[in-house]
């Protein structure tokens, strides 16, 4: 039986091994002057297991007694997961080195948060779920703070401590709560319980309120929104790009997990709360965004507005919201690593600026990076024929078919307010005011990772999505039916 | 006869406590993590009732873990702390401000 459990676990484990030999090991030779090696090889490990997982078997299997869920749906999400923290490694190593960041437990860390996420999306179980969220949150407390003499970078490391702890602290009082109104802390446990009657029980339900606002913190959405733009901010810009992508995508896969696989038989319950989360979020990430004049800050915003699709797409609540869901969050973290790319290699006299004026007439100093913006930033706003067109297309139809049309009516009018602020950017790169060029010798993977994402966010449309939506498609089934 | 109820309303005051230690508290943010440590105890408190309540060891189990975690959270907590300390001279919530928010 143990070696059967093991198996199931087995990608897990030797990510965690990897990770904590590699700390043994290079803690006892070369520490930071080891930092490049340990970076790349850590980013190659991840690809390894991504493809490992992706290449793996198709079927449901279940280990430790029920706890940990191998099926469709967490290796989707593991893999998104893997690969773009791979992504955002090798992009960040330019900067972490001109920086005096080059750490060798940099990657290590990135690696262990991926750990934590991989166990969060297999989780069937509530302590499971608890052990891989904080296994994701306490490593990325300490990468929010790494650049550990700079004030900003410590206090961005605080806040998302304390409101991270809060988030845990409202998470687990849930988790206490439906422990010890459903009797087990298991996922098929709990939704054994459920079945039977319409509603939930009290205890239950302020259970359930609870997990879902914990979650929430989690994946930003607002009301729950406050810690986001200023630990962006604060945190080094690789960093911040890590935040934008692989915990989003795991905590809204735990967000769906806990929603079908614990409260699939209560709907109706958590269908409205989640909505609300969707109205709220798009709303406040479109219009506080507008003000902004830090990109990194923008981004912020931007990742809450969108992270109220994702959520669109899970408030339906049936198979088609999560595959909406799914391929929004894919094509979410393709932006978002295309858009970092640009931040990260945004500097004047060597000196990186996030100020968004300094994109000013980018296209008469560097066409092709204004041209990676503009697909960027339509491909955020929802313009088709640009991939986040489709994302937005996916959730809206989920949210119809699920009989949800004044939500749906909703994300429309945000997406139109949201539009604005992501071409007033092409505005200014195009036919903003003069000022001083930016920096033009960006590293190649820089310009790589730019103009892959863009070229799949202008040409996806056709075949990255047929490739994706299958898989997708297969996920959603394996969690909600 | 103390029953399951005291304990839950014991756990309960507990955790608004807490909160509020969170949200009220203006003055240092050494209190902030002795806020999180209430949250978290008094979760705990809430499993160990339900677990005997229950005749389940799993709410007795989830309560190591538990307070495992609180442990390193503290760790990192207080970490991070001494890093802003140095870089601020300061452990005032209300210097907690470069960024507006």
């Amino acid at each position: 039986m143990l070696t059967n459990d093991l198996s199931v676990v087995l990608p897990e484990l030797a990510l965690a091994t990897y990770a904590m030999l590699a700390l043994v090991v290079i803690v006892y030779t070369g520490k930071d002057a080891l930092a490049h090696v340990s970076l790349w090889v850590t980013a190659a490990v991840m690809v390894v297991v991504a493809l490992w997982i992706g290449v793996g078997p198709d079927q449901t299997q279940m280990a430790f007694n029920g706890t940990f869920a191998d099926d469709a749906f967490s290796r989707f999400a593991k893999v998104v997961i893997l690969l773009s923290a791979a992504i955002v490694l090798v992009m960040s190593q330019d900067f972490m080195t001109k920086h005096d960041l080059m750490r060798f437990e940099y990657p290590l860390l990135v690696a262990l948060a991926v750990v934590g996420m991989m166990v969060m999306v297999s989780a069937s179980d509530l302590i499971v779920l608890y052990m891989g969220l904080e296994l994701q949150s306490l490593s990325l407390y300490v990468v929010a703070s790494l650049r550990r003499d700079h004030a900003k970078s410590t206090e961005a490391g605080l806040k998302y401590f304390v409101l991270g702890a809060l988030s845990s602290g409202l998470l687990l009082y849930g988790c206490s709560l439906v422990y010890g109104y459903a009797g087990t802390t298991n996922f098929a446990g709990i939704i054994e319980t459920t079945q039977g009657s319409d509603h939930l029980s009290v205890g239950l339900l302020i259970g359930l309120v609870f997990v879902l606002a914990g979650l929430a913190f989690k994946v930003s959405a607002a009301p729950f929104h406050m810690w986001t733009p200023d630990v962006y901010e604060g945190s080094p810009t690789p960093i911040t790009a890590f935040f934008a992508t692989a915990p989003k995508m795991a905590a809204m896969a735990l967000f769906g997990r806990v929603v079908h696989d614990a409260f699939g038989g209560a709907v109706g319950d958590w269908q409205q709360v989640i909505a609300a989360f969707a109205v709220i979020s798009m709303f406040l990430g479109a219009i506080a965004a507008i003000g902004q004049t830090d990109l990194k800050r923008l981004m912020a915003y931007s990742s809450i507005a969108h992270m109220g699709f994702a959520l669109m797409g899970l408030a339906a609540g049936d198979a088609g919201g999560v595959e909406a869901m799914l391929l929004y969050m894919t094509i979410y973290v393709l932006m978002n690593l295309g858009m970092f790319a640009v931040i990260l290699s945004m500097s004047r006299d060597g000196r990186p600026v996030t100020d968004i004026a300094s994109l000013n007439l980018l296209s008469r100093t560097d066409p092709m990076k204004a041209l990676v913006v503009l697909v960027l930033m339509f491909s955020l706003a929802g313009v088709p024929p640009f991939l986040g067109f489709f994302a937005k297309y996916a959730v809206l139809v989920a949210a119809v078919e699920a009989g949800l049309t004044w939500l749906a009516v909703a994300g429309v009018i945000a997406s139109v307010i949201g539009a604005f602020y992501y071409l007033r950017i092409v505005f200014f790169v195009f036919f903003g005011s003069e000022r001083d060029p930016l920096d033009q010798n960006d590293p190649l993977v820089l310009r790589a990772v730019m103009a892959v994402s863009a070229l799949l966010l202008l040409i996806g449309s056709t075949g990255l999505f047929m490739v994706v939506q299958d898989p997708a498609t297969a996920a959603a089934i394996a969690l909600a039916n | 006869m103390v029953g399951l109820e005291h304990y839950l309303t014991v756990a309960a005051c507990l955790f608004v406590i807490g909160i509020f230690g969170l949200f009220l508290n203006r003055k240092n943010i050494i209190i902030l993590l002795m806020s999180i440590e209430l949250i978290l105890l008094s979760v705990n408190i809430n499993f160990v009732a339900f677990s005997a309540f229950l005749n389940d060891l799993v709410g007795q189990v989830f309560t190591l873990f538990v307070l495992t975690v609180a442990a390193a959270e503290a760790a990192i907590g207080l970490a991070i702390l001494v890093c802003f300390f140095r870089n601020r001279g300061t452990i005032d919530v209300e210097d907690v401000n470069m960024m507006k928010g």
